[in-house]
């Protein structure tokens, strides 16, 4: 399989980019303003999905796949089940919003006030503007992924990989422990 | 506005950010903070392909680096989602409560 | 119109699928056939289920609608969509109106890289089968939903039961298809791949379907998929969590008419989709049988015979009945429908012995034949098998399936690298 060299890139992608930030922007509004949570997992679910397709457009259809499959597939059923199990009905008319929200929202606009300065301002954030585009792979991502976590030449993550299974066992251990009655 | 270019994908993944840090921040119930940090996390992710594409754009197809660091983060939310949720579940049956302010039994 | 079927007939002859060449027009083609023939298959099965059930039970199933029941499924759909729309009191309506659609969206998704022949799929993603796994694992969370919409304790049993199900089997379905892509990276030009049509082409490759690789691994893995696919989408002996008599329908009991019927099109398409992906894996996906070694122009022409065979002997097997039928007045209706039935399938059968069709409709014949012998066995296992109770059903999917699977991949995998393992091991005995 050769390596496709996209010499433009597709003309419905500002179209697409648009409308997915879209997506995701809503969701995550809605994941933060909702009493209910079940509405806020799945405004969080939309989210999640429509960030996988992003990735698609970023030509990394392997870290989408990842996504759908461990973040839309895995940690969301997760969050249902624990929102099922423990009834959030009183919850949803209590106050929703802490006493310092005025804060919060300060400290964010700050934080949101330094960023779109270093994006605008610096030389460096300018400089992003510009991109050298050679060549997208994107028939071959999973083997170049597959090989940088696994090849003995190229590969430089397999002990993060090895370290990534340990934390995960650490996990199961830490979240059975947690939730038992009786230990 | 019409060339998406890396820059594009950074202001997304801030907007995301700044919205999971106000959930954070000012919502009582557990579960949404959760949530919020899933936000932030997948707003990092984003961060972290963009950059991987404009990497690949400067050394080669294969400088897939952005992405991995993706998948590793990706396998840490899991895990931790998964800590955090058997904490409040814990929490859940002494308390009765999923509120944040009322966690203070260290509270003078 | 002369420059219509020149555009047809060049995009005919390309080797990519739409989705790789980039072309929307035959994209868009593309996704409404598989929509409609997905409709169709769906109302087949319905169908074919009730009468093979009855016929395996010493019954006889649906004879009164159409000749043979044959109009039974649209009477069916005729009935669920012309029903009340029933809504519980305190069901919270928005999510109880999105989770027949979640469910749907999930099952029909799939068949974006489903590959019906060597270019005939929608696209062809480079992460294919991980891409049908992780979409069809989205469908755990419209069951859930829907569960919890319908506030009432059965419905959220049934639900929570479900979704535990369906997530510990995908546990085991995972583990076996890895087992399999492992395969596909033993042939000697090129490295594994993940893309649907590559796992087929890798077969064509090696000669051998995965099925029948290092003799017992490809049977066990099949094994393995094959009984947690039917955990997966809910059927029976694994269907404690909808049966009727167990839990009053389980998740979708407050869903009436059309959203159930939006639920019962989403557990069938699953169906299908989860059989493609065990047909493209061990099965061989659209290959005919034996295509290297009974390979040549005669050989070619003679399996190529076979799709109109089959029509021509199911239409036969139509003018039987229609010769056995009842020879009353009131019958005489029927009958005609009947033959007219056996007629329209001698067309389709006479049709599928042009030439031009002969030759590209092949590949999309014994893809849909392999999946048809799933669909009967799914039908079959209905019939045969008592119902699982759910705490035999999670030991089975974690104690049993599990273990196995582990086991499986690493033999396979030292299988798979014994001219390298056994090059290593004499390297540390020679030291």
């Amino acid at each position: 399989m050769n390596p496709t060299i996209a010499a433009n890139p597709p003309v419905a992608t500002p179209f697409f980019f648009y409308g997915l930030a879209a997506v995701m922007v809503i969701g995550g509004v809605l994941v933060i303003t909702r009493k209910n949570a079940v509405h806020s997992a799945l405004a969080l679910i939309t989210t999640l999905l429509a960030q996988a397709a992003l990735y698609l457009m970023l030509y990394a259809p392997f870290v989408a796949g990842v996504q759908i499959i461990l973040y839309a597939g895995g940690i969301m059923v997760l969050f249902l089940f624990v929102i099922m199990l423990i009834s959030i009905e009183r919850a949803s008319r209590e106050r929703q919003f802490n006493k310092q929200w005025l804060v919060g929202i300060a400290a964010a606009a700050a934080l949101g006030g330094l960023l779109i300065a270093v994006y605008t301002t610096t030389s460096r954030g300018r400089m992003m503007f510009a991109e050298g585009r050679t060549s997208y792979v994107e028939s071959q991502n999973t083997q170049a992924v597959a090989s940088f976590l696994f090849d003995r030449s190229a590969g430089m993550y397999m002990f993060s990989f090895e370290i990534a299974s340990l934390l995960l066992l650490v996990a199961i251990i830490g979240a059975v422990v947690m939730a038992k009655k009786r230990i | 506005m019409l060339h998406i270019s890396t820059l594009h994908y950074l202001v997304l993944g801030a907007a995301l950010f700044l919205l999971g840090v106000i959930g954070v921040l000012t919502r009582r119930n557990v579960v949404i903070v959760l949530m919020s940090i899933e936000l932030i996390l997948n707003a990092v992710n984003l961060n972290l392909v963009a950059f991987s594409r404009y990497w690949q754009s400067i050394h080669g197809p294969n400088a897939l680096h952005g992405q991995i660091f993706a998948i590793f983060v990706i396998t840490d939310a899991a895990a931790e989602a998964a800590v955090g949720l058997g904490i409040l579940i814990a929490f859940f049956r002494n308390k009765e409560t999923v509120n944040v302010d009322e966690v203070n039994l260290l509270k003078w | 119109m002369h420059d219509l079927v020149q555009y047809i007939q060049s995009y005919l002859s390309s080797d990519k699928t739409p989705g790789a060449a980039g072309n929307i027009f035959w994209a868009v083609v593309y996704v409404l056939l598989v929509f409609v023939g997905l409709s169709i298959a769906v109302i087949a099965m319905n169908w074919l289920e009730r009468k093979i059930l009855a016929h395996m039970q010493v019954r006889l199933g649906p004879m009164r609608v159409g000749p043979h029941g044959l109009l039974q499924p649209i009477a069916d759909a005729l009935k669920l969509l012309l029903k009340e729309d029933i809504i519980p009191d305190e069901a919270d309506k928005v999510v109880f109106w999105i989770a027949p659609f979640i469910v749907v969206l999930a099952a029909f998704t799939v068949f974006v890289v489903v590959p019906f022949g060597p270019t005939h799929a929608i696209t062809d993603m480079n992460i294919g089968i991980l891409f049908m796994l992780g979409v069809s694992s989205l469908s755990v969370l419209g069951i859930v939903t829907a569960g919890w919409a319908s506030n009432s304790h059965y419905p959220l049993i049934g639900a929570l039961r479900s979704s535990a199900q369906m997530v510990s089997y995908e546990v085991a379905m995972g583990l076996a298809v890895v087992s399999a892509i492992m395969m596909t990276s033993l042939n000697e030009s090129s490295t594994g791949t993940l893309s649907m049509i590559g796992i087929v082409q890798s077969q064509l490759e090696q000669h051998q379907w995965f099925l029948f690789k290092f003799f017992p691994l490809g049977i066990v893995a099949f094994t393995i998929f094959a009984i947690a696919m039917v955990a997966e989408t809910n059927r029976a002996p694994f269907d404690l969590p909808e049966a009727e008599s167990e839990l009053t329908a389980g998740f979708h009991t407050e869903y009436s008419g059309f959203r159930w019927s939006l639920f019962f099109l989403a557990e069938y398409s699953a169906m299908i989709a989860v059989s493609s992906i065990a047909v493209t894996l061990w099965l061989g996906g659209w290959l005919r049988p034996f295509p290297n070694a009974l390979n040549g122009p005669t050989w070619d022409l003679a399996f190529s015979l076979i799709p109109g065979l089959t029509f021509l002997f199911l239409a036969g097997m139509c003018f039987y009945s229609t010769v056995r039928m009842p020879k009353h007045p009131l019958f005489r209706i029927q009958t005609m429908g009947l033959a007219g039935f056996g007629a329209l399938l001698a067309a389709i059968g006479l049709v599928l012995f042009i030439p031009a069709v002969r030759v590209r409709v092949g590949d999309i014949f014994w893809f849909s034949a392999k999946v048809a012998g799933f669909m009967y066995l799914y039908i079959w296992y209905r019939g045969t098998f008592p119902r699982y109770r759910f705490d035999q059903l999670m030991k089975v999917g974690w104690k049993v399936l599990l273990p196995i699977g582990l086991a499986l991949l690493i033999v396979t995998a030292a299988v798979g690298m014994r001219t390298e393992l056994w090059a290593q091991v004499q390297g540390v005995f020679q030291r």
